[in-house]
């Protein structure tokens, strides 16, 4: 049984541009418009490029995204002297970094910290513009808002650990720096404090959530694509009039493990999937810190895991007596 | 029994690779097929030797049970079946019931006239835990470097070989197949998303069509993949996600055993930056 499986579009269909659905009054006219059209992009999926909405909301976010992106870059060039080939040679090294603890709460000054804090301000009015885009665009079509709620699962979670968590912990020190090492420096570092972090539920719990919006996906792109020669692929038309595609989905799934899901239903879990992960993950660590100090001795508390065998004499924690100053 | 209203029609002879008509059948919802048979024993034996091992182990603590691989002493011989022998069986019959499972799904995708890429994705699932349980262990020279069987305890797994290489978010391949993961979640609610709000708009209005899914994402950030694309898109993306991840821990140990920051050495090194 051989047959083509449909990895690539192999008959590019020229025609007009599509300017997009009309919108209401009080809307900005759509830049980029007549489109373009790229043949090898159509191999893969729609060649056409554009039209874009801008508006007020998508040119503010832009304007602070920018803004936090240049105060980042600028503070990363000051810190090899504005020296072009040194930028680009320890790039994944630079950062920009959080005020030391000892500022608490407070200001600090601009080269301690005081620009993270800056960025910080901004890159949150960036992504609160830009989901409040979202939500209004949607709704000048007439769609539901469910991709601007799964990006706000996404804002919790960037909250949590830029904005909640460290004023729970009475510090912006406790909080990620802008850099690609350095934020998994952070994360590592993080990890070791509390006891390491696979002893957090919740970090469990996004996990799988991670890992299951991989295989969701998987198993939902495989099995689409397996039925697009039946029209598939058209998941709003075999949502409201199924057909044959969907009949056959449905039973692959079915027979194969005994259950299956609905071509509308997938879609729900597959929202759900993606937003827990976020979600749970910023539970985690809103917890961690604040409420549980040490994640293997909870897990040890509660019985998950076994209790450490004692190889080690017994070791009094320095921070418990002489308390740590940070 | 246990028929979709539209099932029946479906449910026709043919499509399998083995066994002619022999197990062509059905039990309730699912189709058993030759392969179904095979994942049946691999599965049960498997499962039931899982049960003996924690008969024999020290709990029954669902989070601390644990089926741990042979010391690293046995090399990649066989040990006895307390001292690591289960894992080696056990990872015998996953290997056979995944092997059986992805035959079974080609079956099914034969008798549904289907694509088979539901099976060859899963066969790269297949393929990353072979990678951390057969590939790697056979590169270092012992069954040992498998991961053990329980819960808490391959996190532990995790944990260690991870500060084994110093800090393993440095590794290259690593950093790669996070994103993929991240980037499979973020596609995954936005294509999620897209055809819930096209389903559900606002109370009262009609169904909404592929021509404004496009234009919201075009309005959005210039650009629809379109209902066809997203889906090739999602399968590379998770398929991406999983392939980098065997690269990553097979490349740590057979072929990088210092710590992955030094890694990194090669790149502030060059001589371009004289």
């Amino acid at each position: 049984m051989t047959q083509y499986q449909n990895l690539f579009t192999t008959v590019t269909v020229e025609a007009p541009g599509h300017s997009g659905v009309e919108l209401g009054p009080g809307n900005s006219p759509r830049s980029l418009d007549p489109p373009l059209h790229y043949y090898w992009l159509g191999k893969i999926g729609n060649a056409q490029i554009g039209p874009i909405y801008l508006g007020g909301l998508g040119l503010a976010s832009l304007i602070c995204g920018l803004i936090a992106f240049n105060i980042i870059g600028m503070n990363m060039l000051a810190s090899v002297n504005y020296d072009p080939i040194q930028f680009v040679r320890q790039l994944f090294w630079l950062s920009l970094e959080p005020p030391p603890p000892s500022y608490g709460l407070q200001l600090p000054p601009l080269n301690q910290g005081g620009w993270w804090l800056i960025t910080g301000l901004f890159l949150t009015a960036s992504l609160f513009l830009w989901w409040a885009r979202t939500y209004r665009r949607a709704r000048e079509l007439g769609l539901g808002t469910h991709i601007a709620w799964a990006f706000a699962a996404a804002i919790w979670l960037y909250l949590v650990l830029g904005l909640f968590r460290p004023i729970l912990m009475g510090s912006w020190g406790e909080a990620v720096p802008y850099g690609i090492f350095s934020h998994l420096d952070w994360t590592a570092a993080f990890s070791l404090r509390y006891g390491n972090l696979f002893y957090n539920p919740f970090h469990a719990l996004s996990i799988v959530f991670l890992y299951g919006s991989a295989l969701l996906f998987a198993m939902h792109g495989a099995t689409i694509l397996a039925v697009t020669h039946y029209g598939g692929e058209r998941e709003l038309e075999q949502i409201t009039d199924r057909g044959t595609a969907s009949e056959r989905a449905a039973l692959f799934w079915r027979w194969t493990m005994g259950f299956n899901a609905t071509m509308e239903s997938i879609h729900r879990w597959a929202w759900w999937f993606a937003v827990l992960c976020p979600l749970t993950g910023g539970i985690g660590i809103l917890l961690t810190g604040t409420v549980v100090d040490n994640w293997y001795l909870w897990a040890m508390k509660h019985g998950v895991v076994p209790p450490y065998p004692e190889v080690f004499p017994a070791v009094v924690d320095p921070s418990l007596t002489s308390g740590v100053k940070p | 029994m246990a028929m979709l209203s539209f099932e029946k029609k479906y449910r026709v002879r043919g499509g399998t690779l083995l066994g002619g008509d022999l197990f062509d059948f059905w039990v309730g919802p699912f189709y058993v097929g030759f392969f179904g048979v095979t994942t049946m024993f691999f599965a049960g034996l498997g499962t039931a030797l899982i049960l003996w091992g924690a008969a024999m182990g020290p709990t029954w603590n669902l989070w601390q049970i644990s089926i741990a691989p042979p010391d690293l002493s046995y090399g990649l011989r066989f040990a006895p079946l307390l001292e690591g022998g289960l894992w080696q069986l056990i990872t015998v019959c996953a290997i056979g019931a995944f092997g059986s499972w992805a035959l079974r799904e080609v079956e099914i995708c034969r008798k549904l006239g289907m694509g088979y890429h539901v099976p060859a994705a899963f066969s790269v699932a297949i393929l990353g835990y072979v990678t951390l349980v057969v590939i790697r262990p056979v590169l270092m020279g012992a069954w040992g470097h498998g991961f053990p069987y329980g819960i808490y305890s391959h996190l532990d797994w995790v944990s260690n070989v991870g500060y084994q290489y110093l800090h393993f978010h440095y590794n290259p391949a690593h950093m790669i197949a996070v994103s993929f993961f991240f980037a499979t979640t973020f596609a995954l609610s936005l294509h999620g998303g897209l055809i819930l709000s096209a389903t559900n708009p606002k109370p009262g209005d009609v169904v909404k069509t592929p021509e404004h899914e496009d234009t919201f994402f075009r309005d959005i950030i210039g650009y629809s993949i379109g209902t066809l694309g997203i889906h090739r898109l999602g399968l590379f993306l998770a398929l991406a996600a999983v392939l980098f991840s065997a690269l990553c821990i097979v490349i740590s140990g057979p072929f990088w055993s210092r710590s992955w920051p030094e890694w990194w050495g090669w790149w502030l090194n060059m001589p371009i930056w004289r």
